[in-house]
């Protein structure tokens, strides 16, 4: 219960945070750390215009795209307190509901008719199809070492203590913030400013929703960055005292969006074709984490 | 011993009268037949859930010796998988099958057939004596093809069903070694034979007459490689027969693999190594050549590879399990293939029949030739939406429910594993997260592509929606999908009884998926109901919020072009073209004619996905055997006079040869006095 309220209140600074650091990398003043939530506020209010050529898919799909990122973040514990779902194997149910959110923005992008829609609606599917697997992976091998199947046991029993596995937590921070950063349609995957629609992934997708729809799908897009900002805190607060750890937590996730800010100032975003390659190698990051599991865990015979 | 004779009568009545019926009476005489197989043998298959097993004994004859006819619990399970594809697909194909209503006598064959197919099907999984076995499954075969050919006139639908037959009978060929070496050993044809056999010789005898069974039935469960015929024989059947073939015949080979784990003694680890290889390599290459297809029902096709694929992992986790003495591993796998098993059957067929209806509508399969189906075919469409969620293994539907059990099985069995195992577990982890992202892939394109948008060809009729009948059946499948997704736990307490068939050796209780396994499904159960609670209490908010507002229309967003067109939508190719580029090396696609030039003329592009597995293993071979066989055509030249010559020079060489054998010996013997 714990975790959703600071991932919820994460999620309120996290991208107005990005935008600052933006302006700022720039030298400008730029908007207040609240704008992005004004700007939802804002879309809440008003009407909508929905293409002739949509169906009932484009109105329900932003619906279920949120509540498939609110159960997700429901799943994530913070350090000694339980999500508000947890079992063994909830990592699976957390993967699988973000694909279901996945599934509809996909189609309902197919739903307006549009090439551009298209052409963002399939990078989106076949980049997250490579993210998939090192996210397993990443999991498999936390559970590997912890002999646990669920967040919170695996945050739990996460004991930092050799040089290896502060090595492993690190890589396995880096590839969970790429993964957010693929699944946020960031750089260097995504540039969420570019003004080219035929170069956009994420934003493309979602060009003909208006109104309620947009904030709820831009609502997402910020809760989704504060969960996986949540699942890199976890790698290092499982046992930590609440006075230390919740400091941690928004610590670590302004960091994060601070970095984040850094990275699209100043990194150009990859060549499309790239992206793959780039995205595989996070699953050979994973398997990396995994043999070194092996080392600890003296499998390695 | 009564229910076999009113079994046997049932069907027997119901294949004599199909025939005599007028033609809008044999869809119902055939479904009737169906349904009073089904209640029949659904009452004792839910006994045997429920811990009565049967066995009867029938004297059989002297070819046979005595027949034993036994239903436990996995039997009890196909059973029941069986009969809710074969009820549900009869309905469907009593409306489907009106379009035919001119053909009377090829109409009276297809029921006939159809009612033999789910005869021979419900047999073989009572059956327990290897000759009877062997009849039912060439049974089961032969009517399955001439299913199959139901539009025979068209030369594809023959050349798919040919192609099955002989296929099929590579597949009985080794079934029927294995069940000879066994008879040949103990001189029995009953199955608890194999099982005495093998637990009194050694291992290395037993995992060889495993492998043997286990290849015969791969063929029918169409593990990669020995697929091929699946991707020709579902798109050419029609669609109530893919969706019969697709849901529980490839699964009546799942079974074959099931029963023999069940009689051979052998290491289990062994087996189910094997069979993790195969079934993970099924089911990563099924779902890539299923994102290259552009016909409909040729990509459900392979996404039957794919999910057979599942199943076995599924299978080879819980060997896995078996071998290593982990009585959890074991209980999560076979567990999650078992359920999967009914899952796959359920959705499979389900997408097969929206197909169907697509096609009755639309009269093409070509996915590029669809769009916008949507708003003219909504429930058809809503449909294939649940069943496309469903096969990507996607809560809150019932897909997500078995792969959660595989991967649990998985995640578990990696705790206790040594570096052997627990990299091949790692790669099976890989292969099933890869499989998740593809299908999403896959059906994103197939739904996206074929539903939305806007119409990409001008078809020669009008589309309708299909008629509530045809629907209604469709309805109950979905209903089932949902509700498995929403109370795993009640679903899985029938499985008790059949996991504990595989897991009873490690542990003696009868049901080994309560407590842990159980609690954990609540909380599955838990969370599918409560997405489903906060979609809806979102939209009741929205719908509430938005009640007094303006919604305005206008066409999509073109970047500022004003006047698109149905052509420039994206098109299933393009969709998957990053994706096809980056596996070239894995996939064929052969090109015909490209576009060339900067002021193009007239062309066209053609592009087709061809299967390596099938280039090599299939169309090599058979084109190296047809130039062998070619030296000898000079012997077929037509005059009639030349073939008397060659029956009399047979008959010569059948009266000579031994004759002049005799000779030899003697000289030889002669000889051999010198």
């Amino acid at each position: 219960m714990l975790s959703l309220i600071l991932i919820v209140l994460a999620a309120f600074f996290f991208t107005g945070i990005i935008i600052r650091t933006k302006s700022m990398a720039s030298g400008r003043k730029g908007p207040g750390i609240l704008q992005p939530i004004k700007d939802v506020v804002r879309l809440f209010r008003k009407g909508a215009v929905y293409s002739e050529t949509t169906s009932f898919i484009f109105q329900i799909a932003p619906t279920i795209y949120f509540s498939s990122i609110v159960m997700a973040m429901l799943v994530i514990p913070f350090g000694q307190s339980k999500g508000v779902i947890s079992f063994n194997g909830d990592f699976i149910f957390f993967a699988y509901v973000l694909a279901l959110g996945k599934f509809f923005s996909i189609i309902a992008a197919l739903d307006t008719g549009s090439s551009f829609q298209g052409m963002g609606a399939s990078r989106e599917a076949l980049f997250s199809m490579f993210a998939e697997p090192a996210f397993f992976i990443l999991m498999g091998s936390l559970a590997l070492l912890t002999g646990h199947t669920s967040f919170y046991e695996i945050f739990t029993e996460l004991h930092l203590g050799s040089y290896v596995s502060y090595a492993i937590a690190l890589l396995a921070a880096f590839v969970l913030v790429m993964l957010a950063m693929i699944e946020n349609s960031r750089m260097p995957i995504d540039d969420p400013k570019t003004h080219l629609e035929l170069t956009m992934i994420h934003e493309v997708m979602v060009l003909d929703h208006s109104g309620f729809d947009l904030g709820l799908i831009l609502t997402a897009g910020y809760l989704k960055f504060a969960i996986y900002g949540a699942l890199v805190v976890n790698l290092f607060t499982g046992v930590v005292a609440y006075e230390y750890a919740i400091p941690l937590f928004f610590f670590i996730q302004f960091l994060m969006a601070v970095s984040v800010g850094l990275i699209e100032s100043f990194i150009a975003r990859f060549r499309m074709s790239h992206n793959a390659q780039f995205i595989v190698v996070l699953t050979s990051v994973s398997l990396l984490i995994f043999f070194g599991v092996l080392l600890i865990s003296g499998k390695f015979l | 011993m009564i229910p076999v004779i009113a079994f046997i009568a049932i069907q027997l009545a119901g294949i004599f009268l199909v025939p005599l019926m007028k033609v809008r009476w044999k869809g119902p005489v055939v479904l009737s037949v169906v349904l009073l197989n089904a209640m029949l043998s659904g009452y004792y298959a839910v006994l045997s859930l429920a811990g009565e097993s049967f066995a009867v004994t029938l004297p059989g004859s002297w070819v046979t010796g005595p027949v034993t006819l036994q239903l436990d619990a996995l039997s009890g399970w196909f059973l029941l998988t069986i009969n809710a594809v074969f009820v549900t697909g009869g309905f469907y194909g009593m409306f489907y099958m009106k379009a035919y209503r001119e053909q009377t006598n090829n109409l009276s064959l297809h029921g006939a057939v159809f009612i033999l197919l789910h005869a021979a099907l419900l047999s073989l999984c009572v059956v327990q004596n290897s000759i009877v076995f062997l009849v039912l499954w060439e049974t089961m075969t032969l009517s399955a093809f001439l299913a199959v050919i139901f539009e025979h006139e068209k030369a594809a639908t023959i050349r798919a069903g040919i192609n099955y037959v002989i296929q099929s009978h590579v597949s009985i060929v080794f079934l029927m070694l294995g069940f000879i070496w066994v008879a040949n050993k103990t001189g029995s044809y009953d199955f608890s034979a194999i099982r005495s056999y093998t637990a009194t010789h050694d291992g290395v005898h037993s995992l060889a007459l495993f492998l043997c069974f286990f290849i015969g039935f791969a063929i029918k469960a169409g593990f990669v490689p020995f697929h091929t015929w699946l991707p020709h024989a579902h798109p050419a059947a029609p669609s109530h027969i893919s969706g019969i073939m697709s849901g529980v015949i490839i699964k009546i080979g799942i079974f074959g693999i099931l029963r023999m784990l069940l009689l051979i003694q052998t290491d289990y680890s062994a087996v189910g190594f094997v069979i993790l290889v195969f079934s993970v390599i099924s089911g990563v290459y099924g779902v890539m050549l299923a994102i290259m297809q552009h016909n409909l029902k040729k990509l459900l096709a392979y996404h039957s590879i794919e999910n057979i694929g599942i199943i076995g992992m599924g299978i080879g986790i819980g060997c896995i399990g078996l071998g290593s003495g982990s009585y959890l591993l074991a209980v999560l796998g076979f567990s999650g293939a078992l359920l999967h098993t009914l899952n796959h059957a359920l959705f499979k067929s389900l997408l097969f029949y929206t197909a169907g209806n697509v096609y009755q509508a639309t009269h093409t399969l070509n996915v590029e030739q669809m769009g916008g189906l949507l708003k003219k075919m909504p429930q058809t469409a809503a449909l294939f939406l649940v069943a496309a969620i469903a096969i990507c293994g996607i809560p809150p539907f019932n897909g997500f429910v078995s792969e959660f059990l595989i991967y649990s099985g998985m995640y578990e069995g990696m705790q206790d594993a040594q570096l052997v195992s627990l990299v091949t577990i790692v790669f099976s982890v890989l292969g099933l997260a890869t499989i998740g992202g593809l299908a999403l892939l896959c059906f994103t394109k197939a739904f996206g592509v074929v539903f939305l948008g806007t119409p990409r060809h001008e078809l020669r009729q009008p589309v309708h929606e299909t008629s509530l009948g045809q629907l209604l059946p469709l309805y109950f499948i979905a209903g089932f999908i949902v509700l498995i997704g929403v109370f795993p736990q009640l679903f899985l307490s029938f499985l008790n009884r059949p996991v504990s068939l595989f897991t009873g050796a490690l542990h003696a209780g009868i049901s080994p998926l309560q407590g842990n396994v159980s609690g954990v499904m609540q909380s599955v159960s838990w969370a599918a109901w409560g997405f489903i609670l906060l979609t809806a209490v979102l939209w009741w908010l929205r719908k509430r919020t938005v009640r007094n507002r303006k919604a305005a229309a206008s066409p999509t967003w073109g970047c500022g072009y004003v006047a698109p067109t149905s052509k420039l939508q994206y098109t299933a190719g393009s969709f998957v073209r990053s994706y096809s580029k980056l596996f070239k090396p894995i996939l064929t696609v052969k090109k015909e004619e490209e576009v060339g030039g900067v002021f193009p003329p007239e062309a066209h592009y053609e592009s087709h996905p061809y299967d390596k597995a099938e280039k090599w293993l299939v169309d090599k071979p058979v084109k190296a055997f047809k130039r062998f066989m070619g030296c000898f055509l000079f012997l077929q030249n037509g005059k009639l006079q030349v073939y008397i010559l060659y029956g009399i020079l047979f008959i010569i060489s059948i009266i000579c040869i031994p004759m002049l054998y005799e000779r030899l010996v003697a000289f030889i013997e002669f000889l051999k006095q010198l």
